[in-house]
């Protein structure tokens, strides 16, 4: 498994957009978003493969700070960006489309946003 | 002027075993827009990491899918394995890829059954199931289990298979190969079946990369990914090729799917001829501090795991991107544009797993 490139970059959110756009144009096409709760705030990874090497870029908004949503550039996105939103309170702006808290049919409102 | 409607689509319905529900837009009798929604039975399996020490939530990632059980234990215990840098004994690479590839065979034998139902072939259906029952006694021999097989564990296996119990699993496949060929080939060949699939739900090769599409999904629109060829278990040094079709339809996707068992067969035996002695298992000493991506192929396509822990017994994160997850959008995508009578099989030709998706 070690044969093919996997890392994880730390970016800011000015290298944010520039680097997803950099990802679409290089042909990386989008695996994965995972959402982490840390201490205020959250870790956002994105993770991208081109043949069988993986980067995942990893971003950590404040609790309040918005994150662009990516569909723009990837139009898949928009289910995990969902998830986020809907499971850990992420707020992520302009997801196309944005299903305002419906995707998952669940009573409670962000339940995986605090640690226990 | 065409008449707009939207139809309610599940979350029960005759061809979903789980729940899932969409909102189809239709004009007529055309689909133009899909909302999907889930969440009927989310479990938050993922969320009890906070809970269970690592070695035991094994036992939850185990549980998080009764088809690709194997599979989901074996994506845990890979990513932890990387992060405290365990190398597991090579008899235990070969046997968690001998129940992988099991499991991929009774997946796709239940998903040809499924669809033989939604097609109203009833003989298809009650054949491929009856197949599948012999891989499931299989996994009843050697793990245990028919469904949960409580395998795998952080540092190799907990059970191991003698010479008889092996040569079962040759005798059991050659008999469930030969009588799959007729099935096969009434699936391909088939007028009804052929009128149902061919040309419907067309998914593209640039749509199903830009869509995110994984497994037999992809490889049915002619993109050449299967994350076996990482090498992780025994797969290095087995015979692993991606099976792939050109057209993208329904028929393409269901084409992907029969060779794959005839290919799982043959890893299956390639595997039991190659397998070691040895121990099956290392000891685990301390707690996981770092983190790692792992990527398997479940019988539904790339499944991606993260885990994260800081030397703790507990880990931080843990994170399960499902194959039906990723085959979500492209879902919606194919859905566009067809006839309302087609939404059904088009819904299964992603062979959607609910129950990993609600982990």
């Amino acid at each position: 498994m070690d044969d093919y490139r996997s890392e994880i970059r730390k970016i800011s959110m000015s290298e944010f957009f520039p680097a997803i756009v950099h990802m679409k144009t290089d042909k990386w096409r989008l695996v994965q978003i995972c959402a982490t709760t840390i201490e205020g705030g959250y870790e956002m990874s994105y993770s991208f493969c081109r043949g069988y090497d993986m980067v995942t870029l990893r971003l950590e908004p404040k609790e309040d700070e918005e994150v662009a949503s990516i569909t723009q550039i990837y139009p898949c996105a928009y289910i995990q960006e969902n998830e986020a939103a809907e499971l850990f309170g992420v707020k992520i702006g302009r997801i196309k489309p944005d299903y305002q808290d419906r995707l998952y049919r669940i009573d409670q409102t962000a339940p995986f946003k605090d640690k226990e | 002027m065409a008449k707009r409607s939207i139809i309610p689509f599940g979350p029960q319905h005759p061809v979903l075993p789980e729940p899932v529900h969409l909102d189809l837009v239709l004009e007529d009798e055309t689909v133009v827009g899909v909302i999907p929604s889930i969440g009927f039975v989310h479990r938050g399996l993922e969320k009890l990491v906070d809970k269970r020490d690592f070695k035991q939530y094994t036992y939850i990632a185990e549980r998080i899918c009764g088809i690709c059980s194997c599979g989901h234990g074996l994506g845990y215990c890979l990513a932890v394995e990387q992060i405290m840098n365990i190398e597991v004994p090579d008899r235990a690479k070969y046997l968690r890829t001998i129940w992988v590839e099991m499991s991929r065979v009774h997946s796709h034998l239940l998903w040809l059954g499924l669809l033989g139902d939604a097609m109203g072939f009833e003989s298809l259906h009650m054949e491929s199931w009856r197949l599948r029952e012999k891989i499931l006694d299989m996994f009843d021999a050697t793990t245990g289990g028919r469904i949960i097989h409580s395998v795998n564990q952080v540092g190799g296996v907990q059970k191991d298979m003698d010479s008889t119990m092996l040569n079962d699993i040759l005798r059991a496949i050659d008999e469930i190969e030969s009588e799959l060929r007729p099935i096969a080939k009434t699936f391909l060949h088939d007028y009804t079946v052929q009128s149902r699939l061919k040309g419907v739900g067309i998914l593209s090769k640039d749509d199903a990369i830009a869509q995110g599409a994984v497994g037999p999904m992809l490889r049915a629109s002619g993109v050449e990914y299967d994350a076996r060829l990482l090498g992780y278990g025994a797969y290095k040094d087995l015979t692993v090729e991606p099976v792939i079709s050109k057209d993208g339809d329904s028929y393409g996707r269901c084409e992907v799917r029969i060779k794959e068992l005839f290919q799982s067969f043959d890893l299956i035996r390639e595997a039991i001829g190659k397998i070691p002695q040895g121990d099956i298992s290392v000891p685990v000493k301390g707690n996981p501090d770092g983190e790692y991506f792992v990527r398997i192929e479940q019988p539904r396509g790339e499944a991606i795991y993260y885990v994260k822990g800081s030397g703790k017994k507990f880990v931080d994160r843990f994170r399960l991107r499902t194959p039906t997850t990723s085959n979500i959008p492209p879902m919606v995508e194919m859905l566009k544009g067809c006839q309302l009578a087609d939404v059904p099989i088009l819904i299964l030709t992603i062979d959607p797993c609910v129950s990993c998706t609600e982990r």
